[in-house]
């Protein structure tokens, strides 16, 4: 059982070339292509958010689900299915280069990493960064240096029963506050500072809710894999 | 005069119905700087939406809001589904289960699409997108609720209307129009436009 991939893409055409690539190098991994928008003129370009939902039930085997997109609007519906299910399927959506992203993302699962680490894999595609699945290093790009300075983005479901309170709160500013990185969470009209406990309580965030966190500096790249992590493991309740 | 469910539900065909009218016109906007597909994709929209209607008789303001919502998620297509469909589904949220939505109520409805638009998509005031015709509308209402819920919603969609003319000089930042930079600019953004034709049919027809 790994971790499932959900290409989400205006085109089927894309989404099924690129889930026929990524899937190449991980043959155990449930790569679910939901590309393209059907309606009474036919097949077309455009995401459907049904066969979207679809294609998550199908790619999850337990291990929960990373989604992927193509275009920004992709990026919505891919979103907005993820929180309909509200916490039944363990699923998030990765800012993650879509072709690059995929084939990290894909042998990261093959390799038994977990959703958080899948994600990190996936986000770090481009970058010039290691795997965080520890595996394969990503392909390095040259003149990618610049990822220190950039702002990296990744959303979690939480799935622990008390969401963000006092303990996970603090597991959660602790993790932070060690690395050289700003982090930031956003739970839906709220923003807080990753390293405030009261801020990130403040957050309302409860079982089921979507975190959006970002970081930027050095240890970005690792704040987001070990909040993944704690995410991941429930933040150990 | 407050808002009932039999008003939303009128107000949600006269959407189509507008829609249906402007199809051609949101397609040619979404040419200029798209990829010509708004028109289509709302109007494939708001016609499930009275089919939905017509099938189901939603029994409060916000059911109605929440069946349009699910099915413009459903059938839309473009980034518009998405958008619009928070905002109905946070408008739903909104008002609950309220038999009648008073002016006080609309406006507050009102600014939480707009959010949901805004949690969504991201996009700031200046971005070239429907949140320039949203704002306006949200601050106008908001000054808007001492009068009866159809004056509120004419000075929404008056200030959407605004809104969306404004538009034109700018520079895209979101969407599809954001990779043609400043050949963006010049161009009425499409969803600014089908905001102002939506909320100028939620006010049409209401006293
Ligand atoms: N991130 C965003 N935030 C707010 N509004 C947006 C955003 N992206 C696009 N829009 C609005 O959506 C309109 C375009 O809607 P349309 O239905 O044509 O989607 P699209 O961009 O073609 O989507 P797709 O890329 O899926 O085909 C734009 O004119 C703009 O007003
Ligand atoms: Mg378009």
């Amino acid at each position: 059982m790994t971790v499932g991939i959900v290409l989400v893409s205006h085109s089927a055409a894309l989404a099924e070339g690129l889930a026929e690539l990524a899937g190449q190098m991980a043959p155990d991994v449930r790569i679910v292509p939901a590309g393209g928008l059907v309606d009474e003129q036919g097949a077309g370009l455009g995401t459907d958010y049904d066969a979207v939902c679809a294609a998550v039930a199908r790619a999850d085997s337990g291990e929960g689900v990373l989604l992927l997109y193509d275009l920004g609007s992709a990026r919505m519906t891919a979103e907005l299915a993820v929180e309909s299910l509200a916490g039944a399927q363990r699923a998030f959506v990765a800012d993650a280069p879509f072709v690059e992203g995929a084939v990290a993302a894909a042998v990261a699962a093959q390799s038994g990493a977990e959703l958080a680490r899948v994600a990190t894999a996936a986000a770090a595609a481009n970058a010039g960064e290691e795997s965080a699945a520890g595996e394969e290093p990503a392909e390095r790009e040259p003149g990618a240096e610049r990822a220190s300075g950039a702002v990296r983005r990744a959303e979690f479901v939480l799935t622990n029963e008390v969401g963000l309170h006092a303990r996970p709160a603090a597991l959660f500013a602790r993790t932070v506050a060690g690395l050289a990185a700003e982090v930031e969470v956003v739970c839906g009209d709220q923003r807080a500072a990753g390293d405030s406990v009261l801020a990130l309580m403040a957050l309302g965030a409860v079982k089921g809710s979507r975190i959006e966190v970002s970081a930027s500096g050095a240890d970005a790249a690792e704040a987001l894999r070990r909040i993944g992590d704690l995410v991941d493991r429930d933040f150990a309740e | 005069m407050a808002c009932t469910t039999e008003d939303v539900v009128a107000a949600l065909r006269r959407c189509a119905e507008v829609i249906s009218e402007h199809r051609d016109e949101l397609v040619e906007l979404d040419r200029e700087i798209g990829d010509a597909d708004h028109g289509e994709n709302l109007n494939r929209g708001f016609a499930a939406v009275v089919s939905a209607v017509d099938s189901t008789m939603p029994e409060t303001p916000g059911a109605a809001l929440k069946l349009a919502a699910t099915t413009l998620i459903s059938k839309v297509g473009g980034a518009a589904g998405p958008l619009y469909g928070t905002a109905f589904l946070r408008a739903a949220t909104t008002v609950g289960d309220a038999a009648e939505l008073d002016a006080p109520m609309v406006a507050k409805v009102l600014r939480a699409a707009m959010d949901g638009v805004v949690a969504r998509g991201k996009a700031e005031q200046g971005d070239k997108t429907m949140v320039d015709a949203l704002h306006p509308a949200v601050l106008a209402a908001e000054s808007a609720t001492e009068v009866p819920v159809g004056e509120l919603l004419k000075a929404a969609a008056t200030a959407a209307s605004e809104g969306a003319a404004a538009t034109v000089p700018l520079v895209a930042r979101k969407g599809r129009a954001s990779y043609l930079g400043e050949r963006s600019a010049g161009h009425l953004d499409p969803g600014a436009r089908s905001t102002e034709l939506l909320l100028g049919a939620f006010a049409g027809g209401q006293r």
